[in-house]
């Protein structure tokens, strides 16, 4: 009964990142718009968008490879994969066990791989001058992320993210600066791993800054659909694992029945909304910055999160 | 103490810590200025905690003139000279921001390994807040040798000194009169180096301190 | 067990003199080749049995050669039997790619003789059991290996390859002797009579230093990384791809070998000392990599990155040893020896793609190169499982033992000691910006040399390379994902050379459910690459089939889109120089003291713009290039002595003698 349970909650969560991933997006973009007092596309408008591109033709440069048709496949498959894994109503997901959080790390580093790689394949100036740059932010993203983990983990005990859910909504935790400056540390590499705006952005074109869009510059019909669906996922996903580790209340616990799941999934729903409309007030208040100023921004990340792990050992061993 | 209590001053002090690396971090004079605001406010927030957690009522007057000198006064008056001297407002750096940093994060594990290693007996807050304490002061340190602006030395130091107090704090209080005489000290210097830097202005239209050196033919 | 390796390395050594006749006809490369496979994947079957059916038995055998009174004593235990496969599968694998690649190599006569030689010795070092032998073929496999990187030797750059690396050669081998030499002082040269004397700590002490100094130079630890880039492109390919992929694998075993074996109880500087070289090699290594443009050179500098990586993984072993956590220090050593296996994996797998491309294009320079995957399909698949093997991404094998490196530097707060305690985060940091780095630069590798559109005509004529070496490249590749997604086999079989050497074993990994493996506790971490494989497949393969049936499968072709601003030149694209250039100017500034310099011609002028980037190597600077200068100063000083009369070498002799009488009387 119980595994039964296990793989419908599992399946659950499958689809409902895949559902709630657009809606997440769309949710930020209207915001932003009406921030600026400006009325804004609908909330269901990234649907509609990613269902027109889909219905389109794929139109392939001339000397684009087999690897740029199955890049948007293997990307949005590592980007789902690891979004499933993310704990967002429950803990008690059936293959958190699977991956941990290093590796959901790593799987989102596997889809950046492959987009950089994409950026590349037709031999176009944008997709280097993405591709060049992608790399480079990631070269400071990914230690500083990686860190960051380190501290939450030796807070926790573990780096499974169902262990450290239940870990931070137990008592035991207390106010820490570490996990404080874990947070901000976490918060700016999520900005930056997701291309919002002070370091990339994501409504930009034909701009010399711009990185994301000129990797994918040579996309278009289903595998655009693709890309978009998977940055989206990505989105909620860095959303849901700030929930999960610094908001962990209302998360159901991993033998908790369906009023609790249910329960579980509504407060989700709401740090969903509280969360992006903090990013949307955040990226309306603030400017993009120089593509070199970016290296300092998420070097302050990197040095958070070292400073993190470093107050985590003053305060372990007390 | 309860572990609350102990926490909510662990916090404190692990965020003047983080103030001072903020300070590191600023490239622009005023936002520099904000930050060391924010610094004291800190500082007076985090003595206020220690005051009400051991009961000792003296420390909120240290923590009311660490509020009302360093936390207003003082940068206010520092707005005020940069204004009215025309002081150019970026900082010029002697080395890069990131190296900077890393230095600071070598800093506040050297500080942390000295003083859990020497302070072994003592009651865990003080060992903690005398850490940290101890970081604050070399990132003060740090910040005025990497800075070639009068005004960030001076803010620098300043930091410095707010480490000072913090140690002191947590050390089961200081008595007032040293406090206040401290304050006053740091007042004075502050006030001398205030004329100093109208001094090196009216000199060479710069408070660069590069100047002096270049002037006393030192430099390089 | 034993007599089947032995009598497998005398194979070797005697094809080695057939490679003289056999280099002369026109089969003979092939005939070598075949023969050296058969040895080596002889000697790998057997050590893999050994390794996996009888660990705890350690044979040995004694031959009558070598010093007369010592013999040469061999040994194969658990340790051994594991450097043996290492170093039997690159074998088979570089013969096996030799197949086809060695046909085309210019000059026969000058690589033939050695490799099997060179293979041979590589196996009687992990074999000796006493320092005369071990020593005797450490010296063997530079020299043989020193042969074959000049073995092209028209070309001034491998000459001074060569040169640079016989000094460091034989400077490591210097240190090695001198390590053993205190070693044996109290018990004679047989290493189970150094493993039954108990040697001082200060001793102890001096020995890791020598060893570290020793061994390290041979794998390449910055700063005695020098002439590992130089050497390793200059050799033909298979045979860079058994420098790189086996012999500093080699190398890491004589450090695993004394350190852990020989050595009493480690005590706990000792890790301090490995990890503050392990931890900056890897970020160095791999930093310089990214800023190379010559395929090979990237490789080998990534070569330095694992190494580092390798080190590390030892480094937190020690650390872990000798505060008492054997069960953590059997992580970090099982994974250690994990990056061990995957890196000779893949970086053969990287050397033979590279190999490949350079005997269809002639080009090693990656700015020449470009659309390789249109006209190397296969070829260009293979490479493309190794860059993101080595690039430690599930769910290949290079990540699964980074992920254990890090579950175990997680465990550093276990440690009493302060210093050790902010030491090894920092360490886990410059990992974690080793591996940033590294999926830049093979982001990098690949994306110039295999995508894009060709930089030069020979890129644009290249053509599919032959079926033996596409065959080794494959079975690489392969054995890349098996051990991303079945870590946990490898990690048992790993359970007795830890057992041995740290006393403690990680726990047993086949018998959990779906094969996931748990380094410590299921409630620390898991990590399951076969279920993470099969996800993604089957979410990707799902995505695309619900795409195509219900939605659109339509597809034409177009020019490029460009933002509008297409150019039908090549030179268009980025460059190797141009991708790397915001990493160079984000860290290379201060590390690699890199500088631009734009010159831009006055206005009307027709002279073309130009932008030079000049590159320091600091370490070269600060330490190479000083002793250089005080050794030719010197040599120069003793020059004269070579211009004295007859009668004045008489009286140096004679003083000579008089001094050394003197001594021997006081």
């Amino acid at each position: 009964m119980t595994t039964l349970r296990d793989i419908l909650s599992q399946g659950v969560q499958m689809c409902l990142v895949l559902l709630l991933a657009p809606l997440l997006t769309g949710f930020v973009r209207k915001v932003k718009a009406r921030l600026l007092r400006r009325r804004g596309p609908p909330l269901m408008q990234p649907y509609r968008d990613l269902i027109r591109l889909m219905r389109k033709d794929v139109v392939l440069a001339d000397n684009a490879s087999w690897l740029f048709r199955v890049i948007p496949y293997l990307m949005f498959a590592g980007t789902w994969v690891a979004a499933s894994l993310v704990p967002t109503f429950g803990n008690g997901l059936l293959f958190s066990w699977s991956a941990d959080l290093i590796a959901i790390i790593a799987l989102l580093g596997s889809a950046r791989f492959f987009q950089a790689l994409a950026g590349m394949d037709v031999g176009t100036a944008f997709g280097g001058i993405g591709s060049s740059r992608e790399v480079m932010i990631a070269s400071l993203a990914e230690p500083a992320m990686l860190i960051t983990v380190f501290s939450v983990a030796m807070i926790a005990g573990s780096t499974q993210l169902s262990n450290v859910a239940e870990f931070m909504g137990s008592d035991a935790v207390g106010l820490r600066v570490s996990l404080g400056m874990a947070f901000v540390a976490l918060t700016i590499v999520a900005l930056a791993e997701n291309a919002r705006i002070p370091v990339d952005n994501p409504a930009t074109h034909l701009e010399l800054t711009m990185v994301h869009e000129a990797m994918v510059l040579e996309y278009s019909g289903r595998h655009l659909a693709l890309i978009d669906l998977s940055s989206q996922l990505k989105l909620l996903l860095y959303v849901s694992l700030i929930a999960c580790v610094f908001l962990p209340w209302g998360t159901a616990a991993a033998d908790a029945g369906v009023v609790r799941l249910g329960l579980g999934a509504l407060l989700y729903l709401g740090k969903l909304v509280v969360l992006g409309f903090l990013l949307a007030v955040f990226e309306t208040s603030i400017a993009k910055m120089r593509v070199f100023r970016i290296p300092e921004f998420l070097g302050a990340a990197l040095m958070l999160a070292l400073l993190a792990t470093l107050l985590r050992f003053v305060s372990g061993s007390l | 103490m309860s572990s609350l209590q102990f926490d909510i001053a662990h916090l404190l002090a692990g965020s003047l810590v983080l103030a001072s690396f903020m300070m590191l971090y600023q490239d622009r004079l005023y936002a520099l200025l904000n930050v060391y605001a924010l610094h004291a406010g800190v500082l007076a927030l985090s003595v206020a905690w220690q005051a009400y957690v051991q009961h000792a009522p003296h420390l909120y007057v240290t923590a009311l003139i660490a509020l009302v000198f360093k936390a207003i006064i003082i940068p206010v008056a520092l707005h005020r000279i940069i204004r009215q001297l025309g002081i150019h407002r970026e900082i010029e750096n002697v080395i890069g921001v990131g190296l900077t940093m890393m230095a600071g994060i070598g800093l506040v594990a050297l500080s942390m390994v000295v003083m859990l290693r020497v302070t072994p007996g003592a009651d865990a807050l003080a060992r903690e807040d005398l850490a940290f304490a101890l970081s604050v002061l070399l990132l003060g340190l740090l910040i005025m040798v990497t800075r070639r602006n009068a005004v960030s030395q001076v803010v620098g130091f300043m930091s410095l000194e707010n480490g000072l107090v913090l140690a002191a704090t947590g050390a089961k209080g200081m008595p007032l009169v040293v406090e206040i005489s401290v304050a006053f000290s740091v007042l004075i210097a502050f006030i001398v180096i205030g004329i100093f830097l109208f001094r090196i202005r009216e000199r060479f239209d710069s408070v660069d301190v590069q100047e002096l050196d270049r002037f006393r033919g030192e430099r390089r | 067990m034993i007599a089947v390796a032995l009598w497998s390395v005398a194979a070797l050594l005697a094809l080695a003199p057939a490679g003289v006749v056999l280099s002369a006809r026109p089969r003979g490369s092939f005939i070598l080749y075949g023969g050296c496979l058969i040895a080596t994947s002889t000697l790998c079957v057997t050590a893999l049995s050994d390794l996996l059916y009888f660990p705890y038995l350690t044979p040995t055998a004694t031959l009558p050669i070598g010093l007369p009174w010592l013999g040469a004593h061999f040994r194969l235990d658990a340790l051994s039997a594991f450097f043996l496969v290492v170093v039997n599968l690159g074998g088979a694998a570089a013969s096996l790619f030799a197949l086809g690649y060695g046909q085309h190599e210019d000059s026969p006569g000058r690589v033939l003789p050695f490799y099997p030689a060179y293979l041979a010795a590589m196996n009687v070092v992990v074999l000796a059991n006493d320092a005369f032998s071990f020593l005797v073929a450490w010296e063997f496999m530079s020299l043989t290996s020193w042969a074959m990187v000049v073995s092209h030797h028209r070309e001034a750059e491998n000459v001074r390859a060569g040169y640079v690396y016989l000094l460091m050669a034989s400077f490591g081998t210097l240190a090695l002797l001198l390590a053993f030499g205190l070693l044996a002082s109290r018990a004679g040269y047989d290493f189970d009579a150094i493993r039954a004397s108990h040697p001082s700590a200060a001793l102890a002490g001096m020995v890791v230093i020598l060893v570290l100094l020793g061994a390290g130079s041979k794998a390449g630890l910055v700063p005695l990384h020098a002439w590992l880039p130089l050497a390793h492109p200059a050799a033909p390919s298979h045979v860079s791809g058994l420098m790189s992929g086996v012999m500093t694998k080699v190398a890491v075993y004589g450090f695993v070998r004394i350190v852990f074996d020989l050595l009493p109880e480690p005590v706990w500087w000792w890790s301090v000392v490995v990890l503050l070289v392990g931890g900056p090699t890897a970020t160095l290594g791999v930093l310089y990599a990214l800023m190379q443009r010559d395929i090979k050179r990237v490789l080998a500098y990534s070569t330095i990155e694992n190494i580092g990586i390798i080190f590390t993984g030892l480094g937190l072993a020690l650390a872990f040893k000798a505060q008492g956590l054997d069960w953590v220090a059997a992580l970090a050593f099982t994974a250690a020896l994990l990056h061990v296996f995957n890196h000779a994996l893949f970086k053969s797998l990287l050397f033979f793609g590279a190999g490949a491309v350079l005997e269809v294009t002639g080009e090693r320079d990656m700015e020449k190169l470009g659309g390789l995957i249109h006209r190397m399909p296969k070829t260009a698949f293979a490479v493309l499982v190794g860059c993101v093997a080595i690039s430690a991404l599930p769910p290949f094998n290079g990540f699964v033992s980074e992920w254990l490196t890090f579950q175990a530097i997680l465990l550093s707060p276990q440690l009493p000691n302060w210093g050790l305690k902010l030491i090894i985060p920092a360490v886990g940091g410059l990992l974690a910006l080793a591996a940033a780095f590294a999926a830049a630069c093979f982001v990098k590798l690949y994306g110039i040399s295999f995508l894009g559109r060709p930089r030069s005509d020979v890129a644009a004529s290249a053509h599919e390379t032959d079926r033996f070496s596409l065959a080794a490249m494959f079975a690489l590749a392969a054995l890349c994902l098996v051990a991303g997604i079945l870590p946990g086999l490898f990690i048992d079989a790993l359970a007795p050379v830890s057992k041995a050497m740290v006393g403690n074993v990680m726990p047993h990994q086949t018998g959990l459910e779906w094969l996931t493996i748990v380094p410590i506790a299921e409630s620390r971490s898991s990590y399951n690459g076969l279920l993470v494989f099969l996800f993604a497949a089957l979410s990707g393969m799902a995505a695309a089939s619900a795409i195509h049936r219900l939605a659109s499968d339509r597809l034409r072709r177009a020019p490029a889109w460009d933002c509008g601003y297409p150019d039908p030149s090549p030179a268009i694209q980025y460059s190797a120089s141009s991708f790397s250039q915001p990493i160079r100017r984000v860290f290379g500034s201060v590390i690699l003291a890199a500088r631009e310099i734009g010159e831009m011609p006055p206005p009307l002028s027709p002279a073309p713009a130009r932008l030079t980037v000049d590159m320091r190597d600091l370490i070269w600077d600060a330490l190479y290039a000083p002793i250089a200068k005080v050794i030719s100063v010197a040599t120069e000083r003793i020059n004269t002595l070579q211009f004295l009369t007859i009668r004045r070498y008489l009286t140096l002799v004679f003083a000579a003698l008089v001094v050394l009488l003197l001594v021997v009387a006081l």
